[in-house]
């Protein structure tokens, strides 16, 4: 079966659904594939080494004869047209908010795979791009914000005097709104960012931010994406947001509902509390925005100096990064429809993922799915069990000191009874245990086995236990008869063993160490 | 100020200075364990505790030989005087012939079994080891009854002491030995089952405590002789069917529990010989090793003492109920070569079966293979592979893959799902996804290396037989796992071959 990658026909567009790499792949599942000339040039991979890795170079017509043609941008109604009946077109659709193209589609009698409409499952992960878009549009903002922005994003010490470091702020903790937190945080800003979905705010700590939580009751998501919020809610985070909006410098809005406009986050007014030289960049400002005052594939300045970025076109801008990603997912979608490796189509429409992604076939719309529940968060709880198991309460803080204080007293009686020599030894004896748990505590894992081959090493001390046979004996009596040949015998062999111990366990340590090499 | 020197003692070591040396011996090994916390300080910290041996070691045989004086002032006929005598006698003339030629015997046969044992045998190795720390302590028990008997004064305290010491060390002297035979596969590892387990051995520690009473009060004479005798079979006797009654897999947490019981044994006999150099040392070694089998329970999500009251799963056969887990996938060779050549990310998580199977240096070879293709390759070890704390560790450094690449499971388990290609060598329980998702499981809560999140996972296996905990895992019958049947250094080896 042939696949055709066709030159993007939207001028504006960079990005090329099949790469060198994917070629290669792609060939070993068993296709044929087609590169229109020139279709690689905004991502610099040029024909010849589409050529190399296998693929033919070919003009427009045979691309669109392919019985398979994968693109990235929606197709264009000629495009469409020049179609073979049954052919498989994959590529963004943007299924919600274009029905009548679902019906050219249809119409057109092709099999239709929208790569924006893959199930949120783990499974489906891989071939997931709005996931790998965003992940590269997160990381754009942040660069295009430190674009415009005068100042640095770290903070310095300089000879000049101090630099604070810039405050970035990210509204949606999705893969974008975290690759954002990743990027501003490692240029060296403070980083705070916020989610409608307060089980995310481990992942925003984790990728070093501060997670902002809105005081309202929270939601949670069943099908991995934010859903529009409560009236009670929008309140609570209108506060939230207006309130950072005087703090920080830079902003970046990630807030997207899948097939709506994007929730209105940052009106006019809090953008006027902005300092002046501050940026906002709204990745939602294709679909209505996230801030007042955006304009899709604008830089807008606004009366008080603060500029707002409304670029569509973030992950286009990285267009080799872009590309290459893409290829990759569509690389996993045809290995996924493609199990036999032998270069044929096989679609099979019980599995969610491929079902999810079918949005057209025979004529007809596929759209939408019988709905998948996932979610990154537990299910909510079970009703409770009639009888409840009585819960194991936190021991009362109490309970512990009174426990340690018997203790304490009971070893205070039990040394007042004892000799002197004895609490000495267990002076020593305690402090020890306690050293050696602390030392032990910052051993490396992997240096586990010969820190137990040292510990047999010295351990072997008991040796000194033994040379006391050797002053014990009753010199006035013959050594070879008696208890002084016991003696003698016991301490000779315990000297021996323990010295097997000593010799032993240190060289075999020695052994190991030398072993353990740096790559 | 006169003073009075008592014949001889002008010759012998000041007590000061072998004390002294106790100190510095002390704070040697102390350096010695912190220097293993990292790799690059490691063979520092050895050559550390090496010298504090020496200094230790040198100091405690010239005062054997020279005897130990001390000097007081006392008065003496009505004037303080600076007295100088013996605390210690010289042991007789010629014990440093003999100290010398037992040490040396003692070094000659350890020096060689260290440069010989082969790294999978290191867990044998150091059962043996421990077995000499505790066989040593019960003859210092000994040596001491024998002495006290023949001055014919027997202090209650250092009775009662000797009593443990001989205890501790006889437990640890035949734990240590069953752990060998079981780890060198001698005997038979699975867990000896006698009925009432628990009732046996707390009855021994009881039936221990009454015999150190009567001794402490009545250790003269031939019943004090019974008395030791039958203490010391005890112990031997509860060290034999403590380690007899836990299985192979838990080998890891009766290592290091006997580690600690070879360090509790040269504390005891520290206490009474009134010696605080084996207290330091035998409470360091006792901590190190208690401290190694709290981390190897964590691992297993296992109760420290129901491990060492008895092996796993012999309170009356637990097996996971037979389940339906559906179809596994098999895989050759070639086509594994053809994933991992593919893959730009690849983690290898070795388990017992690759030391069994010899597979170390043939996985370092695929690693190497991999790495010169720009694959990025990491292993992902879980604290109790193997059968020893950190036995995965030394075999892969055997084989030269660089440590730095070897990480531990919380390093690594986030990045499962950004990996292409999981290996699975010779794992089983360790990487069961049961112990996450299934509360019946007899693994459950144990915290696993989550592989099945990767991309692709390749298990090499012999056959579809379960692992030692007796659970199915159903790793095996997930969709993007694939089972590569065979000996696992024979089927790496054809996977090298196709690289």
């Amino acid at each position: 079966m042939q696949i055709g990658i066709p030159r993007e026909s939207d001028p504006r567009e960079t990005r090329v659904a099949a790469t060198p790499k994917s070629v290669v792949q792609l060939i070993k599942l068993g296709y044929e594939v087609l590169v229109e000339a020139g279709a690689g040039s905004h991502a610099a991979f040029p024909n010849e080494e589409y050529e190399a890795a296998g693929a033919t170079i070919v003009n427009s017509d045979m691309i669109w004869g392919a019985d398979l043609v994968a693109k990235i941008n929606e197709p264009t109604d000629s495009e469409i047209a020049s179609m073979k009946k049954g052919a498989c077109l994959i590529s963004l659709i943007g299924a919600p908010r274009n029905p009548q193209l679902l019906e050219k589609l249809a119409g057109a009698d092709l099999i239709v795979l929208a790569m924006d409409s893959v199930p949120r499952i783990s499974r489906a992960q891989s071939l997931d791009v709005i996931s790998s878009m965003a992940n590269i549009g997160g990381y754009r903002a942040v660069i295009e914000a430190a674009n415009v922005f005068g100042s640095f994003f770290t903070g310095q010490v300089t000879a000049a005097g101090k630099v604070p470091p810039a405050k970035v702020f990210v509204s949606g903790a999705g893969v974008a709104g975290l690759a954002a937190v990743g990027t501003a945080n490692s240029l060296g800003a403070i980083v705070r960012a916020t989610d409608i979905r307060a089980e995310v705010a481990e992942q925003v700590e984790s990728m070093g931010a501060e997670f902002v939580a809105v005081e309202a009751e929270s939601q949670q998501s069943t099908d991995g994406y934010a859903k529009e919020a409560t009236a009670d809610y929008a309140d609570a985070a209108a506060r939230m947001y207006a309130e950072q909006c005087k703090d920080v410098d830079i902003i970046i809005t990630t807030a997207l509902i899948p097939g709506r406009p994007a929730p209105r986050l940052i009106t006019a007014e809090m953008v006027a509390t902005m300092r002046p030289g501050s940026v906002i960049v709204d990745m939602a400002a294709g679909t209505g925005g996230n801030v007042e005052g955006s304009v899709a594939d604008e830089i807008v300045t606004t009366a008080n100096g603060v500029k707002i970025i409304g670029y569509t076109d973030l992950p286009g801008r990285l267009p080799t990064q872009a590309s290459q990603l893409f290829s990759q997912n569509i690389v996993n979608l045809m290995k996924l429809l493609t199990p036999e490796k032998d270069g044929q189509l096989t679609l099979d429409l019980d599995d969610v993922v491929q079902r999810g992604m079918l949005v057209a076939k025979d004529g007809a719309v596929m759209w939408p799915p019988p709905a998948v529940n996932v979610s990154a968060a537990p299910v909510a709880p079970a009703p409770p069990a009639p009888e409840p198991e009585p819960q194991k309460k936190p021991r009362d803080k109490r309970v512990t000191y009174g426990v340690l204080a018997l203790c304490a007293l009971a070893l205070l009686a039990l040394f007042t009874v004892s000799p002197t020599g004895l609490i000495g030894h267990f002076m020593v004896l305690m402090l020890s245990v306690v050293i050696g748990f602390y030392v032990i505590g910052n051993v490396a894992h992997s240096l586990h086995t010969p820190l137990m081959s040292v510990t047999n090493a010295i351990s072997g001390i008991i040796l000194v236990g033994c040379l006391l046979g050797l002053i014990l004996v009753d010199q006035t009596a013959s050594l070879f008869a008696g208890t002084n040949l016991i003696i003698l015998i016991l301490s000779v062999l315990g000297i021996l063993l323990a010295s097997i111990n000593v010799f032993g366990g240190f060289t075999v340590t020695q052994r190991m160490l030398k072993m353990f090499q740096k790559g | 100020m006169p003073t009075i020197v008592f014949e001889g003692a002008r010759s012998a070591l000041p007590i000061s200075l072998v004390q002294g040396s106790y100190i510095i011996a002390g704070l040697l090994f102390i350096l010695a364990l912190a220097g293993l916390s990292k790799h690059e300080t490691s063979k520092r910290g050895n050559i550390l505790g090496m010298i504090g041996m020496a200094v230790a070691l040198g100091f405690i045989i010239l005062g054997t030989v020279l005897g130990v004086s001390d000097t007081m002032q006392l008065e003496v006929l009505g004037q303080q005087t600076l007295v100088t005598g013996f605390i210690k006698q010289p042991a007789f003339s010629w014990a440093l012939v003999v100290i010398v030629c037992a040490m040396l015997i003692g070094a000659v046969i350890g020096v060689i079994r260290a440069l010989r044992v082969e790294m999978t045998g290191m867990p044998e190795l150091i059962a043996l080891f421990h077995s000499f720390v505790g066989i040593a302590a019960v003859f210092v028990g000994w040596v001491s009854y024998f002495a006290f008997a023949a001055s014919g004064h027997f202090d209650p305290l250092h009775s009662g002491e000797l009593f443990v010491g001989i205890f501790i060390g006889g437990v640890t002297f035949t734990g240590s030995i069953i752990a060998f035979l079981k780890l060198s596969a001698r005997i038979n590892s699975a867990p000896l089952k006698l009925p009432g387990r628990n009732i046996l051995n707390l009855g021994a520690l009881a039936v221990f405590i009454v015999l150190t009473v009567v001794f402490v009060m009545a250790p003269e004479g031939s019943t004090g002789l019974v008395l030791i005798s039958v203490a010391t079979v005890l112990s031997l006797l509860l060290g034999l069917h403590l380690v007899a009654s836990i299985g192979g897999g838990d080998m890891p947490v009766v290592i290091s529990m006997l580690n600690s019981y070879s360090g509790w044994a040269a504390a005891a006999v520290g206490f009474t010989l009134d010696n605080d150099l084996l207290i330091i040392t035998g409470a360091l070694v006792g901590s190190s090793g208690a401290y190694l089998s709290y981390i190897m329970c964590k691992a297993m999500n296992r109760n420290f003492i129901s491990v060492i009251a008895g092996g796993f799963g012999s309170d009356g056969g637990v097996v996971g109920e037979e389940k339906d887990y559906g179809e596994h996938r098999e895989i050759k060779a070639p086509e594994a070569a053809d994933l991992l050549k593919n893959a730009s990310s690849v983690i290898i998580t070795p388990g017992y079966g690759m030391a069994v199977a010899q597979a170390q240096s043939a996985v370092a070879d695929l690693t190497q293979k991999l790495r010169s293709k720009g694959v990025t390759v990491r292993f992902g070890i879980h604290p109790v592979a193997g059968r020893l704390p950190g036995h995965m560790n030394v075999l892969l450094a055997e084989a030269k893959v660089p440590y730095d690449i070897v990480l531990e499971m919380d390093e690594i388990n986030e990045d499962f799902p950004d990996t292409d290609v999981v290996l699975v060598i010779g794992a089983n329980d360790t990487v069961n996804p049961a112990a996450l998702d299934d509360p019946a499981s007899p693994i459950a809560g144990m915290p696993v290396l989550e592989v099945w999140k990767a991309n692709q996972v390749i298990v090499f296996k012999r056959s579809m037989a379960t692992g030692y905990a007796g659970v199915q895992n159903p790793l095996f019958f997930k969709e993007n796992s694939a089972m590569l049947f065979g000996d696992a250094k024979e089927r790496v080896g054809d996977i090298v071959k196709e690289l």
